[in-house]
């Protein structure tokens, strides 16, 4: 459940996996501005793909993201999540907010 | 009709949240539920574990969490998850979404609204300062005939 992150451009791309609940949130949080503040990218990519279970404890996640990364100018992208976890983001009106995508891995 | 009554007790740890996850799964086992169906359980679940641990208890990482899951009618799942923490004052107002008590934290504030699309029935009891019990009901589908 680590999450693995990769630098392509002014942009940064976590990979998110396990279990996301209220329990890890914090951490994953935590984690993920820390390599903003390390490496000074501009945008964020977060893909959902190795995801094997989301709470609204990601929503929160994702939010609290957003207005961060928006507030520097940059913009978040969500990635690759499969269709309950897609619901959650959903409800909370995030992809109103923010662009979906889905690659090939 | 009600049968196979399963009670716990444990902790209002975060690290038992995952725990009550598991023991709902194994539990939904036997009534043979799709992938789905049980994914959408366990994040109900979830969502009422984190309640009671985040709000009831308010992060003290103290109190107890009672978790009684039964079947009805051998085709519902019955969840039932008490605390004796702070409980809710305005039960109507926790259930809308986006709504919550540490937008500071954030906290997504979709709990309910989130239990309220995975699952059929969604019961809140609550008291002030005495604690808050959340039933959830969820209809499994059932294949007939060939």
């Amino acid at each position: 459940m680590d999450t693995i992150f990769y630098i392509k451009g002014d942009t940064l791309v976590v990979c998110l996996s396990g279990e996301i609940d209220h329990h890890v949130a914090e951490k994953i949080r935590n984690d993920i501005d820390d390599e903003i503040k390390l490496y000074e990218t501009k945008n964020l990519i977060m893909d959902f793909s190795k995801v094997t279970f989301m709470d609204s404890s990601g929503v929160g996640v994702v939010l609290g993201r957003y207005k961060k990364v928006g507030e520097l100018g940059g913009t978040v992208t969500i990635r690759n999540a499969d269709r309950l976890v897609k619901q959650i983001l959903d409800m909370s009106g995030i992809f109103s907010l923010m662009k979906y995508e889905e690659t090939e891995n | 009709m009600e049968g196979n009554i399963v009670k716990l007790e444990f902790e209002a740890l975060p690290e038992n949240q995952g725990f009550a996850r598991s023991v709902v799964s194994a539990y939904c086992v036997s009534l043979d539920p799709t992938l789905e169906e049980l994914t959408e359980i366990k994040t109900a679940v979830s969502e009422a574990v984190s309640n009671a641990i985040i709000h009831g208890y308010e992060r003290k990482g103290t109190g107890q969490i009672e978790m009684e899951l039964k079947t009805m009618d051998k085709d519902k799942v019955y969840i039932k998850i008490t605390d004796y923490g702070k409980g809710i004052r305005d039960i109507k107002k926790a259930r809308e979404p986006m709504f919550s008590t540490e937008e500071s934290r954030e906290m997504s504030g979709m709990g309910f609204t989130v239990m309220e699309s995975f699952v059929d029935k969604v019961f809140v009891e609550s008291e002030p300062d005495k604690g808050t019990a959340v039933t959830l009901i969820k209809y499994l589908d059932t294949y007939y005939g060939v």
